[in-house]
C-alpha cells in the first residue's frame, strides 16, 4: 500500500506554507466579500428603480461581469491596466478589485431579486399606515430582504472563496498554488503526493467555508 | 430625508459608474489618449517647425510607451524581477523551505549575484509569460521557454541555455532506434496535444498512434505493454527511462531541436546584450554543466548532459 503522500506536508517548512497561501486566499476572499456585500446592497436597491436609464446601465453591468470569464477580467485589471494606461497596480490589489467587480453584480442582483420578492401587499399596508418612503424601506422592506438575501449570498460567498484559486494566474501564490508547488517538487520522491496534498487543500477550504454556512444557518434560526 | 437618501445611492452611483467605464472603456480611447498627450508636451516643449515637431512628438511617445527597465535602471533599483516556474520540477520549483530551487533558479541566481542586486522572483504560469515581459512586470524570464519564430515576434530571446528535442522510449527488449523500424502492427502512445502528437501526425503518417490525455494515462499503458513506445518531450521520456528499470530511450532527439533560452520585453537591448555576453562569459567556466550536475543530474543522469546542455550560447 502506498502512502497517501501526506507525509510531504511534514517536510521542511511545507504545511506552514500551505496555511500561508490559505491566509492569501482567505485574506483576498473576505476584503472583496466585505466590500462586494456593501456595494451589492447599493446597486441592487437601485437595480430596482424606475428609471430606466439606470436599470439599462446597471442590467449592462451585470451582463458583462456574467459573460466574462473572473480568469479574464483578472487579465484585463492586472495586465490591461499597464499596458494601456501604465498603471502598476499590484496583484493583490487587481484581485480585489477584480472580485469586488463581480461580486457586486451577483450580490446586487441577488439583492434585486430579494426585494423584488417581496409581496406589494407589504408595501400597501405600510403606506396604509402612514409610513414615508424610506419607513417602509427600513423597517419593513429592507429587513425581510436581507433574510431572504442570506442563504443566497453565502452561496455566493463560498464560490468567491473556492474562485480565488485563479490569482496565480496574476503571479498570486495562494493555497492551491502552493499544493501545486509541493506536489511538483516531490514529484520523484512520493509520486502519490497529490492525492494526500489536495485532501488536504479540500479539508482547508472546508474549514474556512463550513463557520460562514453554519453562522449564517444560525442567524437564519434566530429570524425565524 | 428621502431627497437625501436618493442623493447618497446617486453620490456611489457615480463612483461606481466611473469604476466601470475605466474598466470597460479602456481597450478604444486610450491609444488616442496616449497619442494627444503626447503631442501636448512636445507642443509645450519645442515650438519650432512642423518637422521638428512630429519628430519630437514621435520621441515623446516611444518615451512614455518604454514598459520595460534598462540595465542602469535595475542596476540603480537594486532589486531584478525574474519570472521562474514555481512548479515545474525539476527547472523551477520552490523546495520545502520556501526557496526556489532548479536549473532555471541557478542560473537566475548567478544573474542576480553578476549584477549586484536582489532577485525578485515571480511566479509565472506557462500561458502568462509574454504578458508579464510585455508589460514590464518582469525583467527576465526563465521559465523553460522554448524559443519559436511566434514568440520571438513579441518578446526578445537570448542566446539558448538548453536544447529540448523529442525522444521516444521503448521495453528494453525491444528497443526502437529509429522510426522506421515500427511496423505496421505497432502503435506509439503519444499524449495529445503535445508537440510529439504533431510531429508525428505530419512527419510519419503511418506509424498508428495511441492518444491518451494525461501522463499517468500514458505512463500505466507503456508499462502494460499496450504500445511499442512512447513518443513525448525528450526532458519527459529521459526521466522516466531512469525511474523505471525496463525501459530505454532508443531515440534521445528527434526531429526540429529548439532550444531554451532567457527572454526579455522586445527592445530592451541594454538587459539583451547583458545576458549574451553573460552567458558568452559562462560558457568558458561551464557554468551550465554545473549547473545540470547540480540541479538535473538525479533527474536525468550523466548520460545526458551534453545533449541538453548549450554551453556559451553555441549550439552544436
Amino acid at each position: 500500500m502506498h502512502s497517501l503522500g501526506i507525509d510531504v506536508l511534514l517536510k521542511g517548512t511545507n504545511m506552514l506554507r500551505l496555511l500561508k497561501g490559505l491566509w492569501v486566499s482567505v485574506e483576498i476572499s473576505l476584503i472583496s466579500v466585505v466590500i462586494s456585500i456593501v456595494l451589492g446592497l447599493v446597486v441592487g436597491a437601485l437595480m430596482t428603480s424606475k428609471n430606466k436609464l439606470l436599470k439599462a446601465f446597471l442590467r449592462l453591468y451585470l451582463e458583462t461581469v456574467r459573460i466574462m470569464p473572473q480568469m479574464v477580467l483578472l487579465f484585463i485589471v492586472y495586465f490591461g491596466s499597464t499596458r494601456v494606461f501604465g498603471l502598476n497596480i499590484t496583484a493583490e490589489l487587481s484581485a480585489i478589485i477584480v472580485f469586488v467587480f463581480w461580486g457586486t453584480a451577483e450580490m446586487g442582483d441577488l439583492v434585486r431579486g430579494s426585494i423584488k420578492s417581496i409581496p406589494k401587499i407589504q408595501y400597501d399596508s405600510a403606506y396604509a399606515l402612514g409610513m414615508g418612503k424610506f419607513q417602509v424601506y427600513y423597517y419593513i422592506i429592507f429587513p425581510q430582504t436581507i433574510r431572504r438575501l442570506l442563504p443566497l449570498s453565502i452561496n455566493l460567498v463560498t464560490r468567491m472563496i473556492k474562485t480565488t484559486s485563479l490569482v496565480m494566474m496574476i503571479g498570486i501564490v495562494e493555497v492551491l498554488k502552493v499544493a501545486q508547488q509541493i506536489i511538483e517538487a516531490n514529484r520523484r520522491s512520493s509520486p502519490n503526493a497529490a492525492f494526500g496534498v489536495f485532501a488536504v487543500v479540500f479539508l482547508l477550504y472546508f474549514i474556512v467555508c463550513w463557520p460562514i454556512t453554519r453562522l449564517a444557518t444560525s442567524l437564519e434560526k434566530r429570524w425565524e | 430625508m428621502k431627497k437625501n437618501l436618493i442623493g447618497r445611492i446617486a453620490g456611489v452611483l457615480a463612483g461606481t459608474a466611473v469604476i466601470a467605464a475605466s474598466i470597460t472603456g479602456c481597450g478604444s480611447s486610450a491609444d488616442g489618449e496616449t497619442a494627444n498627450a503626447a503631442t501636448v508636451t512636445a507642443q509645450g516643449t519645442e515650438a519650432a517647425s512642423t518637422a521638428a515637431e512630429t519628430e519630437s512628438s514621435e520621441a515623446t511617445a516611444s518615451d512614455s510607451s518604454k514598459v520595460y527597465r534598462t540595465l542602469d535602471e535595475i542596476k540603480e533599483s537594486g532589486t531584478i524581477n525574474i519570472g521562474v516556474f514555481s512548479d515545474k520540477s525539476p527547472f523551477g520549483y520552490v523546495d520545502e523551505n520556501g526557496n526556489y530551487a532548479g536549473y532555471d533558479v541557478y542560473f537566475a541566481e548567478r544573474i542576480g549575484k553578476d549584477l549586484g542586486v536582489d532577485i525578485n522572483y515571480v511566479s509565472t504560469e506557462a500561458a502568462n509569460r509574454i504578458e508579464y515581459l510585455q508589460t514590464g512586470k518582469v525583467d527576465i524570464i526563465l521559465a523553460n521557454f522554448t524559443v519559436t519564430d511566434e514568440r520571438a515576434q513579441e518578446v526578445d530571446f537570448a542566446l539558448p541555455y538548453m536544447n529540448v528535442a523529442l525522444g521516444v522510449i521503448s521495453p528494453a527488449d525491444k528497443v526502437i532506434k529509429n522510426l522506421e523500424d515500427v511496423s505496421a502492427d505497432d502503435q506509439i502512445i503519444v499524449i495529445s496535444g503535445t508537440t510529439a502528437e504533431t510531429y508525428l501526425e505530419k512527419n510519419y503518417p503511418d506509424i498508428k498512434l495511441q492518444k491518451y490525455d494525461a501522463y499517468a494515462e500514458a505512463k500505466t499503458a507503456l508499462e502494460n505493454g499496450n504500445a511499442a513506445g512512447w513518443a513525448n518531450d525528450n526532458t519527459e521520456v529521459i526521466a522516466f527511462s531512469i525511474e523505471n528499470e525496463g525501459f530505454t530511450v532508443g531515440i534521445p532527439s528527434l526531429g526540429d531541436a529548439d532550444t531554451i533560452a532567457p527572454a526579455v520585453t522586445k527592445g530592451n537591448e541594454s538587459l539583451l546584450n547583458w545576458l549574451n555576453d553573460e552567458i558568452k562569459t559562462l560558457g568558458e567556466e561551464k557554468f551550465f554543466h554545473a549547473d545540470y550536475e547540480e540541479t538535473l543530474l538525479d533527474t536525468y543522469g550523466a548520460d545526458y548532459e551534453d545533449t541538453l546542455v548549450v554551453e556559451g550560447g553555441k549550439v552544436e
